[in-house]
């Protein structure tokens, strides 16, 4: 019922026109008095040096794709845990096959050090 | 369905909402910021007004009237777009939560205390909730200053990696409901509430609020001792207030949730006679959850990072599927 879904369009015409209006509001309520140290980039009162976007250590990537893999998992059981009462038995042994795949490819991550941010 | 149905009065209930949400997050900050001087035996603010409750007025005009500084190696439009990117989802996840089943009717209209309740109202919420970590991403990338960029980097891992347990603890309640419409969650609970049947689910639940709205002891994001503010150093003014507002308002999105899933919804003592009781349990029990929620940060230390990694990815992730299995077994065999 796609019907059911125009109050969320309606709060989200209301959330984003209060954003934007708290974003513009203080352009012409505050004073301008902009300079040259004050627009530079904060990095303790150091001469900021270099660009912010360097490499970055490669645990956030690990994490981002391990999240990709089991988020996609994890969506999988939804639809299953609101029809369990009508799959019984059925669908807690498919599951139950699903999981131990689940379980055998996380141990591995586990065994490789896939979860230890180096 | 006609235009007043269908338009009007979504708009009007969805204007009282935002508006109730906008004062709730002000005033919440000051209920923090007096909680917590409380467990410090400090006074907290007590200056502007009768026990400084005027507060939040004050620190909104001063943000208001700050002056607009945008860094001069920020990349500007995505700079500016990211403080409306977490708050925007922020508000939205609150169109599914039901506050009560009180209605009343005003000219033949069926007023509801709940924006809409849709089929997939859980999956709904969790998604649009998650949407709050690509403001976070983009703020502190836009800054293009060290600190904010680590931050952010931290931020979303954080986030990302405990959704997964979030999920797996709310799978045991669907197991048993059979249903992802938030109404009938709460309706399910009307005997029992499923804190006493899932106390393992709500645990982790819990603790996974705390770290997806970035609060203590899992506020890594603004580690002030080594990252000065995280995504937010580089935001001044409104920009850093909305960015607050964000997190505040997620707070009390959490513990709406908490109140809705684990605790029963509307339902106490004497609902069935005067349902618009319902309103004041939803309401007390919420207050109670972000409560907790302040307790815990005055009283527990930081985390350290990788702790937190660790603690999602070989605890909290196997302990959430673990209870899945024994709930689902039990709804499969029993049920």
């Amino acid at each position: 019922m796609l019907i059911e879904f125009i109050p969320v369009l309606v709060l989200f015409a209301l959330a984003t026109a209060i954003a934007v209006i708290a974003l513009v509001l203080p352009a012409f309520l505050g004073p301008r008095r902009p300079s040259r140290a004050k627009i530079e980039t904060y990095e303790s009162g150091k001469l900021p040096y270099g660009d912010a976007r360097y490499k970055v250590p490669i645990g956030y990537y690990k994490i981002a794709l391990l999240f990709v893999i089991f988020d996609l998992e994890v969506i999988f059981f939804y639809p299953w845990a609101v029809v369990l009462r009508q799959l019984h038995v059925f669908g807690l042994i498919e599951m139950g096959i699903f999981t131990a795949l689940l379980v055998v490819g996380y141990v591995y991550e586990w065994k490789k050090g896939g979860f230890e941010m180096e | 369905m006609d235009w007043i149905a269908g338009l009007l009065i979504p708009f009007v209930k969805a204007l009282v909402l935002v508006v109730l949400l906008l004062t709730g997050f002000a005033y919440l900050s000051y209920v923090e910021r007096k909680l917590v001087a409380r467990f410090h035996v400090r006074y907290g603010p007590n200056r502007a007004g009768p026990f400084g409750l005027l507060q939040p007025i004050a620190d909104g005009l001063k943000m208001l009237f700050k002056e607009e500084i945008i860094p001069r190696h920020a990349d500007k439009l995505f700079y500016l777009m990211a403080p409306a990117i977490v708050v925007v989802p922020a508000l939205l996840v609150w169109a599914v939560i039901p506050i009560s089943n009180f209605s009343f009717r005003i000219f033949g209209y069926e007023i509801t205390f709940y924006l809409t309740d849709l089929n997939i109202g859980l999956l709904y919420a969790l998604a649009v909730a998650e949407l709050g970590t690509y403001g976070i991403i983009l703020g502190g990338w836009s800054s293009n200053n060290k600190y904010a960029l680590l931050g952010a980097l931290r931020t979303s891992s954080q986030m990302l990696s405990y959704s997964l347990p979030m999920g797996t603890a709310l799978l045991s309640i669907l197991a048993v409901v059979g249903s992802l419409s938030l109404v009938d969650i709460v309706n399910a609970q009307r005997g029992l509430w499923f804190i006493f049947l899932q106390p393992l689910g709500f645990l982790i639940y819990f603790i996974t609020g705390l770290a997806e709205t970035n609060r203590s002891p899992f506020d890594l994001p603004e580690t002030e001792n080594e990252l000065v503010a995280g995504f937010v150093t580089e935001y001044g003014g409104i920009k850093f207030a909305l960015f607050y507002m964000g997190e505040y308002i997620s707070m009390m999105t959490t513990s709406a949730l908490a109140t809705t899933l684990f605790l029963g919804g509307w339902w106490g003592p004497f609902v069935d006679e005067l349902p618009i009781l319902g309103i004041f349990y939803f309401v007390l029990k919420m207050s109670a959850v972000v409560f907790l929620i302040i307790w815990v940060r005055a009283s527990l230390p930081r985390v350290r990072f990788d702790q937190l990694m660790g603690f999602c990815w070989k605890f909290l992730l196997p302990l959430g599927l673990f209870n899945v299995m024994v709930t689902a077994t039990v709804v499969a065999l029993w049920g």
